[in-house]
């Protein structure tokens, strides 16, 4: 495997605008969104990169750029992984990296489905895992894990139709914050305690 | 098509373009996928698969799930092969949270790991001679295919959703009982490989269904990030097993079968040499397993024994601890790749120090190599259109997730 010290200090040298991160025996590069096209380039060419194994999107919604849309490359000749990020908001497009890769063309649909970032001068960008007609963006961190509507067969119109999600319970979302570690709330009783403590 | 015709072409027949629905229910199409085919006469012009029929939203119910409630999932992706995704999961956790997994724990991972390469294999092999027309290689090669699910259940008590490698390293450990069955097993297993070999290797039909058909160069393979066989068969020399060696496959003897024409019938070579291949790593890991622990002795991330919580209070606690609440993962973010059957199988965790993921990207090869049908299948005949979709092992639960 190349040492990766050595590969992160040469990529920062050849790509300008490029910040390198060695964590957990893995190089990340952060770059602007802008950038992607010309880092994504040079590292194929002139890194060996040549193979694209993956692109997907972080949500970290108290952002102002919430989303990090990640690329993930492998280099069979030089036997090695890196990962580009960069962040972006809801409202500015990524450039596509298909003219690049042409595997990218399925990896940037389901990103923009699952997070509704947009891949600016992609070929065909549709939705492509969820269902036809859907609305909504699935992985977002404010999408509820129950989603929005529910299908079933109707007797009477003789077709599957689609209506709002009905739960028989409440959705139940435990956290399992530990008051002995630190939970950000008190539990009831527990003002008591402090006050005691503080007389 | 239209039925009334227009011009005088469509009344002649000129005309032959037509669009063709293939699936969602289609034997030939491996799980639910639909094809739209644009076809000139018998020629294929362009294909738009449409997946995500069987989406489950896997990545969205694991970021609701403790660590170790998550695993379960991963059996569902490739169900041909569900320990295999297992691992890549564990291999990532255990690369956050620093865990070692006990030697005798790598050795069963590898074996059970290899178990999966042939159950995957047997069925690709198979269901693709069933594409071209062959309906005895299924029967027999699902005869050890159920073999296999035994020593899953054996080990595991599940079948197929097995649930067995854990964070540090696997559930239980292996009765002899079940060791030397397996060693038996494979005693045996290359016997059936040769009866399938006459069935298919030199047969006519399924020779001239596969060979040519599918043909894939070096260059295309990377630009359309293909992994596993699929880029092997043009000839790189490149397995994660080797290249990246996890567990103990450093210390293995064993070979990588590399094609040289990229097509179709040298895919199925390769697979049917493979299983031989793992075979070897089955067998070599039960001759070099050492006795010892199975997982690794870290209270805070691995359940104690049974036995242990009956007498100690302590134990029980942190049974208690690692079933509700789970354990916790210290910040960050890795990814952790394996060469699993159908190529490079990983997972993007990245961690934010709670008890659940906080996002965990599963990279499936077959998704990969499902994108790739429109640019194999230019130019071919409809009829190879089954063909080559077997040849690149598709399973719909890795694709749709």
């Amino acid at each position: 495997m190349t040492d990766l010290n050595e590969l992160s200090g040469k990529v920062t040298a050849a790509l300008s605008g490029v910040q390198a991160k060695l964590a957990f025996g893995e190089l990340t590069l952060t770059t602007e969104p802008a950038e992607i096209l010309r880092v994504i380039h040079g590292l194929r060419d002139q890194f060996g990169f040549s193979i694209l194994i993956d692109i997907t999107a972080v949500d970290w919604p108290q952002r102002a750029r919430r989303f990090d849309v990640v690329y993930h490359l492998l280099s069979t000749r030089n036997n090695a992984r890196v990962r580009v990020k960069t962040e972006v908001d809801e409202a500015t497009s990524v450039p596509t990296i298909v003219p690049l890769f042409p595997a990218a063309n399925w990896f940037e649909r389901e990103t923009f489905d699952m997070y509704g970032v947009t891949f600016a001068d992609h070929p065909d960008l549709r939705r492509l895992l969820t269902d036809y007609g859907f609305s909504g963006y699935p992985l977002r961190k404010d999408f509820p894990l129950t989603g929005y509507v529910e299908l079933r067969y109707d007797d009477e119109q003789k077709r599957v139709v689609y209506q709002p999600v009905k739960l028989v319970q409440e959705f139940r979302d435990f956290d399992f914050m530990s008051p002995w570690e630190g939970a950000p709330y008190i539990l009831p009783g527990d003002e008591k305690a402090t006050k005691e403590t503080q007389k | 098509m239209s039925a009334a015709p227009v011009n005088k072409a469509d009344v002649e027949g000129e005309d032959r373009n037509i669009t063709i629905n293939f699936g969602p229910q289609h034997p030939a199409a491996h799980g639910v996928l639909r094809l739209v085919l644009d076809l000139d006469g018998e020629i294929v012009t362009r294909v738009d698969p449409h997946i995500g029929l069987l989406h489950r939203g896997t990545e969205k119910l694991i970021e609701h799930k403790t660590y170790l409630q998550a695993i379960g999932y991963f059996d569902r992706l490739d169900y041909v092969a569900p320990m295999n995704q297992e691992h890549a999961f564990c291999l990532a956790m255990e690369r956050l949270l620093g865990l070692d997994v006990p030697r005798r724990g790598q050795f069963i991972r590898v074996l059970y790991c290899e178990i999966g390469r042939i159950l995957n294999h047997l069925l690709q092999v198979t269901t693709q001679a069933m594409d071209c027309g062959a309906l005895t290689p299924p029967l027999w090669g699902f005869e050890e295919r159920e073999k296999l699910m035994v020593f899953y259940e054996r080990a595991s008590g599940a079948r197929m959703h097995a649930k067995y490698f854990r964070p540090g390293g696997v559930h239980q450990d292996l009765t002899p009982e079940l060791i030397a069955d397996i060693y038996e097993w494979t005693n045996h297993f290359p016997k059936v490989l040769d009866d399938i070999e006459v069935l298919l290797t030199d047969n006519r039909i399924f020779k001239q269904r596969n060979v040519d058909i599918g043909v894939v160069s070096r260059a295309d393979a990377e630009a359309w990030g293909m992994s596993g066989v699929m880029l092997r068969s043009t000839g790189v020399a490149w397995d994660l097993r080797r290249a990246q060696p996890y567990e103990v496959y450093s210390e293995l003897d064993f070979q990588i079968p590399v094609g040289k024409n990229g097509d179709n019938y040298d895919r199925y070579l390769m697979r049917l040499m493979e299983m031989r291949q793992a075979t070897k790593i089955m067998r070599q890991c039960i001759e070099k397993m050492p006795a010892g622990p199975v997982v690794a002795e870290s209270h805070k991330v691995v359940p104690p024994r049974r036995a242990e919580m009956k007498r100690s209070m302590e134990a029980l606690i942190h049974h208690f601890k690692l079933y509700t609440e789970g354990f916790h993962v210290p910040a960050g973010e890795v990814y952790a790749a394996v060469e699993a059957p159908k190529g490079e199988f990983g997972v993007y965790l990245v961690a934010d120090g709670t008890n659940r993921p906080y996002k965990c990207k599963l990279r499936a090869p077959s998704y990969a190599h499902l994108q790739a049908m429109d640019f194999i299948c230019r130019g071919h005949m409809l009829a190879d259109v089954s063909a080559v979709l077997g040849s690149l092992d598709v399973v719909f639960g890795e694709v749709d997730r």
